[in-house]
């Protein structure tokens, strides 16, 4: 099933939802115009803040994330949904003393994790939120402290060595050989850290329980008083296999906040780039799933092209995973003739590697028994939890930014997004073997196309208080950002979203009434980001 | 089945000899020297645990290139181990989040004597984008004792190896 266009809709999703609020009698005033454009805004009191995340549900919108402010005299809270393509951000002002207003979590899932991400971090507290339990906090910093209040300074206090977050209250099992099985954070092998506290009986999960925040670097708190090229090299890092992906949606969001236009050329090569880095991770995690249920020939089949695009990437821009190629109002490499040659031709190659490696990976029965029906979320499951990206997509969530939320150069492209139903391990390989194929064409088709003309429009500095909100499709799927500026166009509050916080919930979910032993190869099939949710 | 042997087949060695620094014989003399060491003082097999403690995951990629067939740092008799009990080495990328410091700590006393620390990347060497804050204790080296530094954001996986080959050719 692949679909190529966004549902036809003849009314506008924000419309409809501000004819609920007036019959809600929610008072509410659109800001005009918005300054979060294309999003719109709207401004509300906070005390309908729960309302409001009801009737955003009983609307079918997607809850995409939260955001807070500290503007000194007081807090700003925003919320970002989604429906058809179009954003909605709702904000309210909270008093700068004891902050409270009510919860979106009992609407939506996803608000669950991101508002206790804010309770730590500001000390927001939302009233009727189900789980008391502390998140992004662990030792580092007391219960009473909020390191992203601005009199919290980005030092901080800490001790001479930070404790162990050994008394979390991880959800117990009880019952005859009921057990559980605590697993890292330091994991066993090359990868992120992280805890997963299992409830198992036999082989079979009962319950797992994710412990995150073991990597919080402090993103947001170190970004501010940066300048634009200053937050880029920290943008890029937020998760270092999605630096283009997080890198572009913090230059859109200074850009939109600044008012700069980048000229196509820059558009396109950072469309190139962010397919570059699609391609490359697909191309990885499908070896990786491959070794996770121990067909090595598949891992380092898929190792060996990967290696190989790296390498190109180092010798046409320099930096093997695209670091720092984009600067505020365009690019940092150009693509001349011969390189996009070369580029041409190794697509091509990958694309005929590919198609040698497609009847071998599907006739081999041993990928089809460990993958088959493994790790299931039900459709109906991934639109609860508005799961994005290949997570989304293996599990019938069509929305894949760059079709309906176009922006350039996607808006000038056929974007085609494949989707699938079954939701399983072998659902979300193929969708990501589909999609890389997708990323292929259009890497093609925007070589074809390359306009000529310059790679950065000059920069110029923003207004104080200047803000901007940008969405774009990384290979994990959406990726939200939101920037204001302050004074001397210096950053005063840098927000991003990574795909990851949305995803991790998923795996909670999909692993349940699976065996211990598949739970690597569902990881690895959510793939979510430990750093880009931690910032 | 048979697809997959003509691949395999076709595809061949790849395994690259190791293009390091200017003066090949030095890198070469190196690379014996440590072949000695890790035969000699090691019995053949050098054990690396990996530890990510705060980083982007940027390095871990290219610590994972370490085993792909180019790379393929097993020839060397270098392999990667799940346990830090199993260990001679530990791969730290950084920079140390607060939130793991207690955990690096652990993993480096449960990795048996003699041990060596290495620090991978510029976080991880000197704290590198994200340096010390209230979330962050920057470089690994302010959390436990490190041998040797592998700066670069992250470093190629032949910085890698180059680090590798210099540790031991002045064993401590």
């Amino acid at each position: 099933m692949e679909n190529t266009q966004p549902p036809a809709e003849t009314v506008d999703p924000n419309q409809m939802f501000r004819v609920a609020l007036v019959s809600a009698d929610i008072e509410a005033l659109s800001v005009l115009p918005s300054p979060l454009a294309p999003a719109d805004l709207i401004e509300v009191k906070k005390n309908d803040w729960g309302r409001l995340g009801q009737l955003a549900s009983a609307q079918n919108w997607r809850w995409a994330g939260a955001w807070a402010e500290d503007l000194g005299t007081e807090f700003s809270m925003c919320a970002c949904l989604q429906k058809q393509g179009r954003y909605l951000i709702l904000r309210t002002d909270l008093p700068a003393d004891n902050p409270a207003l009510p919860s979106h979590a009992p609407y939506y899932w996803t608000a669950d994790r991101m508002e206790r991400h804010i309770r730590d971090l500001f000390g927001i507290r939302f009233t009727d939120h189900p789980d008391p339990k502390r998140w992004t906090r662990h030792k580092a910093w007391g219960e009473t402290a909020y390191p992203l209040r601005k009199d919290f300074p980005a030092q901080g206090h800490p001790a001479p060595e930070t404790p162990p977050d050994n008394d979390y209250p991880f959800l117990k099992a009880q019952g005859a050989s009921v057990y559980e099985i605590p697993v890292g954070p330091v994991h066993a092998g090359i990868i992120e850290p992280g805890h997963f506290r299992f409830q198992a009986v036999g082989e079979t999960v009962l319950h797992l329980e994710e412990r995150l925040g073991y990597v919080h670097k402090g993103i947001e708190k170190i970004a501010e008083g940066r300048d634009p090229v200053g937050l880029l090299k920290l943008a890029g890092r937020v998760s270092g296999d999605t630096t283009v992906g997080h890198a572009w949606a913090a230059c859109m969001a200074m850009e939109r906040a600044a008012g700069v236009e980048i000229p196509l050329r820059a558009a396109y090569i950072r469309g190139i780039l962010a397919e570059r880095e699609r391609v490359i991770n697909h191309v990885w995690d499908l070896g990786a799933l491959c070794n996770d249920v121990g067909f090595a020939a598949g891992y380092y089949q898929f190792g060996r092209l990967r290696e190989l695009w790296l390498r190109e990437n180092r010798a046409l821009f320099g930096h093997r995973l695209l670091m720092d190629k984009l600067v505020p109002g365009g690019v940092a490499a150009d693509i001349p003739p011969e390189a996009a040659g070369r580029m041409r031709d190794s697509t091509v190659s990958l694309r005929r590697e590919l198609d040698e490696l497609l009847p071998i990976l599907d006739a081999n029965s041993s990928l089809e028994d460990r993958f088959l029906t493994t790790g299931v979320l039900s459709c109906e499951l991934a639109s609860a939890l508005g799961a994005l990206g290949f997570v989304g997509r293996a599990s019938g969530q069509t929305f894949d930014a760059r079709r309906d939320a176009p922006y350039s150069p996607y808006d000038r492209l056929k974007v085609r997004v494949p989707v699938e139903t079954q939701g399983d391990v072998a659902s979300r390989f193929w969708v990501r073997y589909k999609e890389l194929r997708a990323a292929l064409r259009l890497i093609e088709q925007m070589l074809a196309e390359l306009p000529s003309g310059k790679l950065a429009a000059e920069w110029q500095t923003p207004a104080e208080d200047a803000e901007g909100f940008a969405a774009v499709e990384g290979w994990r799927g959406e990726i939200l950002c939101y920037v204001r500026f302050g004074a001397e166009g210096r950053i005063s509050r840098y927000w991003p979203r990574d795909p990851s916080i949305i995803n991790w919930p998923a795996l909670e979910k999909l692993v349940m009434g699976n065996i211990v032993p598949d739970f690597p190869v569902c990881n690895k099939s959510v793939n979510g980001s430990y750093s880009g949710h931690d910032l | 089945m048979l697809r997959l042997y003509g691949k395999i087949f076709r595809t061949g060695m790849l395994t690259e000899r190791v293009p390091t620094v200017p003066r090949e014989e030095a890198v070469e003399r190196e690379g014996a020297r440590l072949k000695a060491v890790i035969d000699k003082r090691f019995r053949g097999s050098l054990a690396i645990r990996q530890v990510d403690a705060g980083s982007c995951n940027g390095c871990e990629l290219e610590i994972h290139a370490l085993n792909n067939v180019y790379y393929n740092v097993e020839r060397f008799g270098v392999h990667f181990v799940a346990s830090p009990r199993h260990a001679d080495i530990l791969l730290v990328t950084g920079p140390v989040s607060r939130h793991m410091e207690a955990a690096l700590k652990r993993t480096y006393e449960a990795t048996p004597d003699p041990k060596w620390v290495i620090a991978v990347g510029d976080c991880g060497v000197c704290g590198g984008e994200f340096g010390v804050s209230y979330a962050s204790c920057g470089a690994v080296s302010e959390v436990i004792p490190v041998d040797l530094a592998i700066p670069g954001c992250p470093p190629t996986p032949l910085d890698l190896l180059r680090g590798l080959l210099s540790l031991f050719v002045n064993p401590k």
